[in-house]
């Protein structure tokens, strides 16, 4: 058990939660406003493939996330474009984005690097890690919090900077009020469409990030749908957390030590198909035994959207 | 003159909804507009409130010509409207519904210990009391329309619009809403009231203008009109007096025998429920709203299974049975919720007037269209629902005209036993005209009707007995002869009258 629970477990589950999270918060911004976001991994796939691209071009890891970031928040304009502007089915239109990714970058991939499945270059640096200089040396818990990069430190800020805009400032306020009950905020002067729009651009930016981490995170390199659901998971993690920034990065954290478990099973000869299981069993679970009322009745506050 | 609207005119096309409207407000009065639906007085409303603009006609707020472009520049000016859906959040606070749009705090920050407290301090200036931490989805419709108004004060308005404000109270909270409006007006507060009920007009308004077909038709002041007067004008003809037969009861056609739905472990939702209705008589359930007349509907329909007793249809037993099978026995039902039980919003007006009959109306298999169409023709004509085809998706339909389709569906079953709940909430005069004259018509016609409805006046005018409900129970029965408002609200109460006596 000692092998099996150690540290460098907990360590691997903060590095794993970290694209969740970014996407969930995301996920959580958009539910907050009434849209119910389902391009959550086409936007991190999105995210992914642009970080290296801005990588190989810009040459610097900085610059290749910020590439990533505005690329995928382009991206999530189109969404909201299509989904608030000309009011398309906001489902339809999420999912036919997640396509609309994995053959985008597919092709592009082929097109920029002439490579089939993945790119790699041994040349690329990926984040670095930060090692906290107090906190590293505390027993246990410095092995678990430090040695991430900044991303992931970002990811957990943003979490908490969050949590206060939507529960203690005026603007924060005012959103929540759009997604409850936006024709009554309409008729109060609060333009709803500028915040649905502001959300669903900031969890574009937020899947950008997570994106940047997947693929200068936790390796140096993209592959063909290295999300492997992610997004979706990301979805879940954002009802279980019940659209609460804190409940988002407790939900997120069940899901990304499962991802932690679920690599580590596979150090133990477990056939690598089942431990890729473990997440969406876990999933599965956790939705069965959350379905309590208020988080059904949010997801019909979504489906009555106006 | 506080407000002054000269000569508004407002045209969608070819349909004029305001023909050179004039309409006045003076500090401190209520106003009270009223018109069939379609008179154009919504339209009027959405004009001083910056939602709709006037094609011509002028503004004048203090003697001031003003131009509203969105409700905002209306709040601006002092204009507050209470919108007959409310518009609330229902998972906020009391205090955050009211402050929303002008909240306290200091640097984005959002402040609600301030907000609780402004709000407390509002609601004793003007004598509403709120508890401003409770979450407005656990409120009463009462509480909730108290938070509207406050609303509007804690926005600064002087001139308060309420459009069918007590449209869903209980007569209890309708009595507090009133006298809270007139509180307002002797602290200098104006209202426009948009209602229906002329006899809520009688009691609190100081002027009344009415509207038909966009035009105004009368102004007058209240002390010198009569319901009789104000009805008039609104239609535009005498209404018809109704001559009401004694009631011949025949045999029974609904029994109601000793009925208990429980509904968990709490208290039963029906108790001990025994009532019958006879054939050519109308049974009216008095009643506060949510003392157990759903259910007692719910029962008897079969869309609830009953716990202990049984239900009866011309004498046979339809406890055990299906919906379908009930009303294949002879049961039609006007249900108490429109939107919810009665129609479906997104199918047009032809099948909303074809459900019920489909089974009758099939060869094959198919719908026999042509039949099915004349039949729905028939029913907007003998009701005259006012729809531009029969294509309309009902939900474009008014609220009168949409009931009016419901009411005429379920009597042109002709089923010996007819369920009326709430058959004209919300309608306007005409439609109420309408659907009061078919029921009786059906009583003529030996049919049985129970008639549930928490507007006394309508119990009082229509039915031949009445039993008032209480808390699951029959609290008693009495003939309409001797039955008085008095009496029955406080059995409505829960009260007992032979102890008064």
């Amino acid at each position: 058990m000692d092998q099996f629970l150690d540290i460098s477990l907990f360590n691997s589950t903060i590095r794993m939660v970290t694209p969740i999270l970014l996407a969930a918060l995301g996920g959580a911004l958009c539910a907050r406003v009434g849209f119910f976001n389902v391009a959550l991994e086409g936007m991190i796939l999105t995210g992914a493939f642009t970080a290296i691209v801005g990588n190989h071009f810009f040459g610097n890891v900085w610059l290749a996330v910020l590439f990533a970031a505005g690329c995928v928040t382009l991206f999530s304009w189109l969404l909201a474009f299509i989904s608030l502007h000309l009011k398309a089915n906001e489902i339809i239109v999420g999912i036919s984005f997640n396509f609309l990714a994995a053959g985008l970058t597919t092709f592009t991939l082929r097109a920029l690097f002439d490579v089939k499945g993945a790119y790699y270059d041994k040349n690329m640096t990926g984040l670095p890690t930060w090692n906290i200089p107090e906190v590293q040396d505390i027993p246990v818990l410095g092995g678990i919090i430090s040695g991430h990069s900044p991303l992931v430190y970002l990811a957990f800020l943003l979490a908490a900077v969050m949590q206060y805009y939507l529960f203690k400032t005026k603007s924060g306020f005012r959103l929540l009020a759009s997604g409850e009950n936006p024709v009554a905020a309409q008729s109060l002067g609060i333009k709803v469409r500028r915040i649905q729009y502001g959300a669903i651009l900031a969890s574009g930016l937020l899947c950008g990030l997570a994106g940047a981490q997947l693929s200068l995170g936790q390796v140096t390199m993209f592959s063909e749908g290295m999300t492997g659901g992610r997004g979706f998971i990301a979805l879940v993690a954002t009802m279980l957390g019940q659209n609460n920034p804190l409940g988002v990065v407790a939900s997120s954290l069940l899901f990304g030590f499962m991802d932690a478990i679920s690599i580590r099973l596979q150090g133990f000869s477990l056939p690598t198909h089942f431990t890729l299981m473990l997440p969406f069993v876990v999933t599965l679970i956790a939705m069965f035994f959350f379905k309590d009322k208020s988080y059904l009745q949010h997801s019909n506050k979504i489906n009555g959207r106006s | 003159m506080l407000l002054e609207m000269e000569k508004m005119t407002k045209k969608y096309g070819a349909l004029t909804a305001n023909h050179e409207v004039d309409f006045n407000l003076r500090k401190g009065e209520i106003h009270a507009l009223v018109g069939e639906n379609g008179a154009g007085k919504t339209t009027l409303m959405r004009i001083l409130y910056g939602m709709e603009q006037p094609t011509s006609g002028v503004i004048k707020v203090d003697g001031k010509e003003r131009q509203f472009g969105t409700p905002a520049d209306a709040i601006q000016s002092g204009i507050g409207m209470v919108h007959q859906h409310f518009m609330l959040f229902p998972s906020f606070s009391i205090a955050e519904n009211i402050v929303i749009g002008r909240e306290p705090g200091t640097a984005g920050r959002f402040d609600r210990k301030e907000a609780a407290q402004v709000v407390r301090e509002l609601s004793q200036q003007y004598g509403m009391p709120v508890d401003p931490l409770m979450k407005i989805g656990d409120c009463s419709l009462g509480v909730q329309q108290r938070v509207e108004i406050l609303k509007v004060l804690y926005q600064g308005a002087d001139i308060i619009v309420l459009d069918e404000p007590t449209g869903v109270l209980t007569p209890l909270e309708v009595k507090e809403l009133l006298a809270a409006i007139k509180g307002l007006a002797a602290k200098g507060k104006s209202f426009i009231l948009i209602t229906h009920k002329l006899h809520e007009i009688m009691d609190v308004a100081d002027r009344i203008t009415v509207l038909r077909d966009g035009k105004v038709t009368g102004v007058l002041n209240t002390a010198d009109t009569n319901a009789e007067e104000l009805s008039r004008l609104m239609v535009g003809r005498e209404l018809a007096e109704f001559k009401k037969q004694p009631s011949v009861p025949g045999d029974i056609v609904l029994d109601v025998d000793q009925v208990t739905l429980q509904a968990g472990k709490g208290k039963p939702l029906l108790d001990q429920i025994s009532l019958q209705v006879r054939a050519g008589e109308i049974v009216g359930v008095a009643g506060i709203s949510g003392n157990g007349q759903s259910e007692l509907i719910q029962a008897i329909t079969g869309l609830a299974r009953i716990d202990k007793g049984k239900v009866r249809l011309a004498g046979q037993d339809v406890t055990e049975s299906s919906v379908r099978e009930i009303r294949n026995r002879g049961l039609a039902h006007i249900p108490e919720d429109r939107y919810m039980w009665g129609a479906a919003g997104e199918a047009s007006v032809f099948e909303n007037g074809l459900m019920g009959y489909q089974r009758k109306h099939q060869r094959f298999g198919f719908i026999q269209g042509k039949r099915s169409r004349k039949m729905v023709a028939d029913f907007i004509r003998t009701f005259g629902v006012k729809t531009s085809s029969q294509e309309t998706k009902a939900r474009y339909l008014s609220g009168g005209n949409l009931q009016k389709l419901i009411v005429a569906r379920e009597l042109g079953h002709g089923t010996p036993f007819v369920i009326a709940a709430e058959p004209t909430r919300g309608v306007d005069i005409g439609a109420m005209e309408t659907i009061h004259g078919e029921l009786l018509r059906r009583r003529e016609e030996r049919g049985g009707i129970l008639l549930i409805s928490s507007e006394l006046s309508e119990i009082l005018k229509l039915s031949d007995r009445i039993v008032v409900m209480y808390d699951g129970r029959i609290t008693g029965e009495l003939r309409t002869e001797e039955a008085t408002e008095e009496k029955i609200s406080l059995l409505m109460a829960g009260g007992d009258i032979h102890a008064q006596s």
